[in-house]
């Protein structure tokens, strides 16, 4: 496994990474946790600028996939991937990846929301403040777009001050997307992102992923199957550490072509 | 911005019912067009339409079926996508017996050699009134106007056996006509269905406002059947 170099801010002059069709391209994937084969011979293409969705049942390993295009799999210990996942032409466990940067790319938002104690405005511009960025008037642009591509604008422009804590469950998710926004990624990851949601900020956050597919690669682990179908453009079925199914949500949830993903999501199994 | 995506799904059904429905109330039109000036032209480009009124009906079923599988619709959404789904089936039915009309004058002259009986032809025009109501009351949800749609049906049921007993008649008096007489009995009961299609329309309309639905069962019992 490769060290986690931390690096300085991203080279604002260098070129953001342009994804062709396929966001990411994973090829022959293993990973361990110790001795515990948790990913097993993962082929998969991610496709950019779509939403797709993990499905399948606990510890079936989609969330660990999930980690694996921020490297944030990297922090646990004892860990092994053989394999390969290509972004943008890139592998990115190579030794030239600064994963600082891939994690800049690939942003992510976790089931419960995370913000930190501060204001909602230095929440969206903490990430910008990291990479040196001072500029009064940048941040306040980088702010207020952010808050606007994640549907939080009308409701925060107002309180931009406020403490972040103080803001609703929904209202705090859709602030760590804008956190992740700011930073201008390729792709963000939702890793059961409503879970911790009452129905109307549920339906918040889907409609939000649907603006937002326009720009960015989505991919979320959810353990709603219905919310796979409503959402996503791409489904695939995990079970026991494999990739059973993935095919269009359309297919998926009509006419699934393994046995095991017409038992899950008939709410026969799982 | 609740349910967007669903939203503008459900406006693409809506317009697409509308749209079809439209395309077969012009071929009613062009049927009767066609009967009473016998314009075997006009029969024969009715009858060539039919498989594209049976794409639309697919394209329909297809959209509501992925709307159950990816959407969930529960209470009136599900009763729209259920309505929908019997509905459009009667509507591609209306344009199946506009094309058998159209067969029958295109493949029996004979029936063309005399005027087509004024009766048959008040009777589709009702018909195409009941459709056109039909296919209106569904679109915008209007109940009062779905129940008197169902009330001409029975205007249609005794024109029809008015027409039968009619011809029945004009065998019996000189049976060289059986030729003309047998195809005016069958384009009358498919006028007849015609108006039952547009009543089963106005039904399932009834039933996307109030969940109830008259079943033909009760309807029949409730009424005499008409020959045939």
């Amino acid at each position: 496994m490769q060290t986690v170099t931390k690096t300085a801010a991203k080279d604002k002059n260098e070129a953001r990474l342009e994804l062709g069709e396929v966001a990411f391209d994973i090829r022959n994937l293993d990973l361990y946790y110790g001795n515990f084969h948790a990913l097993k011979n993962i082929n998969v293409k991610i496709p950019a600028r779509q939403v797709t969705a993990f499905i399948g049942p606990s510890g079936c390993g989609k969330s660990t996939l999930l980690r694996c295009f921020n490297r944030m799999n990297d922090l646990i210990e004892d860990v092994r991937i053989t394999g390969e996942i290509h972004m943008a032409g890139r592998e990115i466990h190579g030794s030239d990846v600064d994963v600082v940067r891939l994690r800049t790319e690939v942003g992510m938002v976790f089931q419960h929301p995370n913000p930190f104690p501060m204001s909602i405005y230095d929440n969206v511009a903490y990430g910008l403040r990291c990479q040196g960025v001072k500029n009064r008037q940048t941040l306040d642009a980088v702010v207020e777009n952010s808050l606007k591509k994640a549907a939080l604008w009308d409701e925060a422009k107002d309180i931009l001050d406020r403490n972040a804590l103080k803001l609703s469950g929904g209202q705090q998710q859709r602030l760590c997307i804008a956190r992740a926004i700011a930073l201008e990624p390729q792709v963000i990851l939702m890793d059961e992102p409503t879970s911790a949601l009452d129905p109307i900020a549920t339906m918040k956050i889907e409609e939000l992923m649907n603006d937002l597919k326009k720009d960015y690669t989505i991919v979320i682990v959810t353990h709603s199957m219905q919310q796979a179908a409503r959402i996503s453009d791409r489904t695939a079925f995990f079970l026991l550490g494999e990739v059973i199914e993935f095919d269009d949500t359309v297919t998926m949830f009509n006419k699934p072509s393994d046995a095991r993903t017409e038992s899950y999501i008939t709410g026969r199994f799982g | 911005m609740a349910r967007k995506v669903f939203d503008q799904e459900l406006e693409q059904l809506h317009a697409d019912i509308g749209a079809l429905g439209a395309r077969v109330e012009g071929i009613m039109g062009d049927t009767i067009h066609a009967l009473e000036s016998h314009d075997i032209e006009m029969a024969r480009v009715i009858f060539e339409q039919d498989p594209e009124i049976n794409m639309a009906q697919n394209k329909i079923e297809q959209l509501c079926i992925n709307l159950i599988a990816l959407q969930q619709p529960i209470a009136s959404d599900l009763r729209l996508i259920a309505a929908t789904l019997k509905m459009v089936t009667d509507v591609e039915r209306i344009a199946d017996q506009c094309a058998d009309i159209s067969e029958i004058m295109a493949t029996y002259p004979e029936f063309t050699k005399f005027p087509t009986p004024p009766r048959i032809l008040t009777m589709f025009k009702i018909a195409r009134e009941m459709f056109a109501g039909a296919i209106d009351a569904f679109l915008r949800r209007d109940v009062d106007q779905a129940r008197a749609i169902q009330a001409r049906d029975d205007e249609v049921d005794t024109m029809f056996s008015q027409t039968i007993l009619e011809m029945s008649n004009l065998l019996r008096d000189d049976p060289n006509l059986i030729s003309q007489a047998t195809d005016s009995m069958f384009i009358a009961k498919y006028i007849e269905r015609m108006a039952d299609h547009a009543t089963n329309i106005s039904e399932w309309a009834i039933y996307t406002v109030t969940g109830e639905h008259k079943s033909m069962t009760n309807k029949l019992l409730g009424r005499r059947r008409p020959l045939m």
